[in-house]
C-alpha cells in the first residue's frame, strides 16, 4: 500500500534563509491531514513545493507513485492535485460562475460539460445565487469559497486548501467543514489542508503534522498534538492566548 | 432576450453598412475604409491584450510584414493577394512565436514584454527599409489598373470595392473573436488576463495559450497588412511599420473597451472619425495644424483614462440594454 501523496524531505531557502527545511509527510487516498504552525513556519511554502510553484531545493514529491518533483502547476493540476491560494487570487473581471468553468475545463471535456459542473460545484458550496456577479465585487468569505469552488471544479484526487475558513464566522466555518466531510466521505477526496481555525482543523483532520521554523516537530492525530508539550509552547499555547 | 437583441442591432449594422456605397460619396466610402481597416486592426490586437492581457506595442510589425509579404509576391510574381494573406499571415504568426517564445519563456513580462515587441518592430522597420528586394527605402509600388474595372481576385478595382473586402474581413474577425471568446481557449486567455498564477494552479498551460494569442493576433493583423498594401498600392518601410500605427490600433481598442467584441470597433471608429475631422480642419487652417491630429488622439485617450477606465463600450451597452453580451 503506497500513499497517494508523499512528501520527501523537501527544503527550501529563500535567500539564504530556510523556509522549509527537510519536510516528510505522506498522505494515504481518503485521508484528511492537517498542516499547522506559527506564522511564517513555512506551511505555504510546502504547499508551493508540492503546487509546482517552484520546485524543492532537495527532497522528491510523489502522487500516486509518480514523481512529480519539479513539474508546472498546470501539470501538477492535471497529475490530480487543486490547490487554493491563501492570498486569494480571484479571476476579479470574470463572473464567478465563469471562475468555476475555467477550474471545470481541466476536468471536462466540452465547455457545455464545464457549464454544468460549475453550477453543479456552485450549489454545492452555496454560490449559486451570485453566480453572475463580478467575482472582483464578492466579500472575503465568498472569494474564500470561490477558490475552493474553482479548485473542486478541476475534480482533484487531493485538495490543498491553504487556510480557507481564515476571516470566516463560525458558522461559515462549519458550512466549510461539513462540506469537506461530506466530499471526503462520499467521493472519496483526499484533503491537506492548512488552517489557524483549530476548531476546523480538530473536526477535519484524522492527524496533524505541525510545522515550526520549517521543520516538522510533531506528527499524530488531533489528541496527541493537542497533548503535545513542544507543540503547546510554540504554538498552541499562542493561540490560547 | 438580450442576446437576441444584440443579434438584431447587430444585422442592423451590418445592412446598414452594406448600403452605405450606396448612398454615400466616394469620400464617405473613403471614411468608412480606414474606419473599417483600424476597426480590423483594433480587434486583432484585442486579441493578444484584450483577451490574452498581453500588451503588443509593435503590432504594426505585422502589418508591415502582411503587407511587404502580399505587395511583393504580386509584384514579383503576380500572385493573388488572397494567398499573399496566408503566407503573411504564415510569416507574422511565426515571427510572433518567436517574440512570444522570447517573451514567455525567459519570463519577460509587461512592460518589458511590450518593449521587446516595440524593439522587434523598429528593427524590421530598418532592415526593410534596406531589403531591396522590396524597394528599399525608396518604396514599393503595386502596378496600378484602370480603375473602372474590379477584380477581385487580384484586388485591383475601385473603393467600393475595397470598401467591401475590408468589410467582409471585419466582419470574419468579428465572428473568429466571438467564437474563441465563448470557447476554451477565450476562457484560457481571460484567466490569463486576470491571474496567470490562478489559471495555471487550474491547469490551463499558460504557455501554450499565450503563444496561441500572439500568432492568430499576428496571423490576422498581418492580413489586414496585405489589405493595406493594395488599398494604398505604395509601401514605405518607413509607414508600414510605423511606430504611430502600432499606437493608433491600439488606442481605438483601449477607447472603445479592451477585451470586448464591440469596444475595438466602436473605439476604432469613433478614432478615425475625429482623425478625419481634426485632419479637414487642420487643412482648412493650414500651416501650424499639422500635430492637431495627434493631440486630439492624446486628448481623448487622457479623457477616456480619467472618466472611463474600461471604454465607452462597456457603458453604452448597458444603455442599449445589452449587458448579457459578452461584454467581460
Ligand atoms: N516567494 C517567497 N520569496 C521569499 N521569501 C518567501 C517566499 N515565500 C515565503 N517566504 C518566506 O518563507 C518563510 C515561510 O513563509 P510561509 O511558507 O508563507 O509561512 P506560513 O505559510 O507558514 O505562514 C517566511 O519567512 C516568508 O517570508
Ligand atoms: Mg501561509
Amino acid at each position: 500500500m503506497s500513499a497517494l501523496l508523499a512528501v520527501d524531505g523537501i527544503s527550501k531557502s529563500f535567500r539564504g534563509l530556510k523556509a522549509a527545511s527537510a519536510v516528510s509527510f505522506e498522505l494515504d487516498a481518503g485521508a484528511i491531514l492537517g498542516l499547522i504552525g506559527p506564522n511564517g513556519a513555512g506551511k505555504t511554502t510546502v504547499f508551493n513545493m508540492i503546487a509546482g510553484v517552484f520546485p524543492p531545493d532537495e527532497g522528491r514529491v510523489r502522487m500516486d507513485g509518480r514523481d512529480i518533483t519539479g513539474k508546472r502547476p498546470d501539470q501538477i493540476c492535471r497529475a490530480g492535485i487543486g490547490r487554493t491560494f491563501q492570498i486569494v487570487k480571484p479571476f476579479g473581471g470574470l463572473t464567478v460562475r465563469e471562475n468555476v468553468i475555467v477550474g471545470a475545463l481541466a476536468s471536462c471535456k466540452t465547455v457545455a460539460d464545464a457549464e454544468r459542473e460549475a453550477d453543479r460545484v456552485l450549489d454545492l458550496l452555496g454560490l449559486a445565487d451570485k453566480a453572475r456577479q463580478p467575482a472582483h465585487a464578492l466579500t472575503l468569505p465568498d472569494r474564500k469559497c470561490l477558490e475552493v469552488a474553482r479548485a473542486l471544479a478541476t475534480r482533484p484526487k487531493l485538495l490543498l486548501l491553504d487556510e480557507v475558513m481564515a476571516g470566516l464566522r463560525p458558522t461559515e466555518t462549519d458550512r466549510m467543514v461539513a462540506i469537506f466531510r461530506q466530499l471526503n466521505r462520499e467521493s472519496g477526496l483526499t484533503i491537506l489542508l492548512i488552517e489557524h481555525v483549530m476548531r476546523a482543523v480538530m473536526a477535519l483532520a484524522q492527524r496533524i503534522v505541525v510545522l515550526n521554523t520549517g521543520e516538522v516537530i510533531a506528527t499524530g492525530t488531533p489528541e496527541e498534538i493537542a497533548a503535545d508539550q513542544k507543540v503547546r509552547d510554540c504554538y498552541l499555547g499562542e493561540e490560547a492566548a | 432576450m438580450a442576446m437576441g437583441r444584440a443579434t438584431r442591432m447587430l444585422i442592423g449594422l451590418m445592412v446598414a453598412l452594406l448600403l452605405a456605397p450606396f448612398i454615400g460619396n466616394d469620400y464617405l466610402v473613403s471614411v468608412l475604409i480606414l474606419c473599417l481597416f483600424n476597426a480590423y486592426l483594433a480587434q486583432a490586437w484585442n486579441i493578444m491584450m484584450g483577451f490574452a492581457g498581453q500588451l503588443s506595442l509593435g503590432h504594426a510589425l505585422y502589418v508591415g510584414l502582411g503587407a511587404y509579404a502580399g505587395g511583393a509576391l504580386f509584384f514579383h510574381y503576380g500572385t493573388p493577394p488572397w494567398i499573399g494573406m496566408i503566407v503573411g499571415a504564415a510569416i507574422a504568426a511565426l515571427v510572433g512565436g518567436v517574440i512570444g517564445f522570447l517573451g514567455f519563456r525567459f519570463g519577460v513580462k509587461g512592460v518589458y514584454f511590450a518593449l521587446l515587441t516595440i524593439a522587434f518592430a523598429e528593427f524590421t522597420r530598418i532592415l526593410f527599409d534596406h531589403f531591396t528586394w522590396v524597394g528599399g527605402s525608396s518604396g514599393l509600388y503595386l502596378p496600378v489598373v484602370r480603375a473602372d474595372h474590379d477584380n477581385l481576385l487580384l484586388l485591383r478595382g475601385r473603393p467600393a470595392m475595397f470598401y467591401y473586402v475590408i468589410l467582409g474581413l471585419s466582419a470574419a474577425v468579428f465572428l473568429i473573436c466571438h467564437r474563441i471568446l465563448g470557447s476554451r481557449l477565450g476562457y484560457y486567455w481571460r484567466a490569463i488576463r486576470e491571474d496567470q498564477d490562478a489559471a495555471q494552479a487550474l491547469g490551463i498551460d499558460t504557455f501554450k495559450a499565450k503563444m496561441a494569442a500572439v500568432m492568430l493576433s499576428a496571423a490576422l493583423t498581418a492580413v489586414g497588412g496585405v489589405f493595406y498594401a493594395f488599398y494604398t498600392n505604395t509601401l514605405y518601410a518607413e509607414s508600414a511599420f510605423a511606430m504611430h500605427r502600432s499606437i493608433e490600433l491600439i488606442l481605438g481598442a483601449i477607447i472603445g473597451g479592451m477585451g470586448t467584441l464591440f469596444g475595438p470597433i466602436l473605439g476604432a471608429f469613433l478614432l478615425t472619425l475625429l482623425g478625419e475631422l481634426l485632419t479637414r480642419l487642420a487643412e482648412n487652417f493650414g500651416h501650424g495644424f499639422e500635430g492637431v491630429k495627434q493631440i486630439g488622439y492624446g486628448l481623448i485617450l487622457l479623457v477616456i483614462i480619467a472618466l472611463r477606465r474600461e471604454g465607452v463600450w462597456p457603458r453604452l451597452a448597458k444603455r442599449l440594454g445589452l449587458d448579457g453580451e459578452k461584454a467581460s
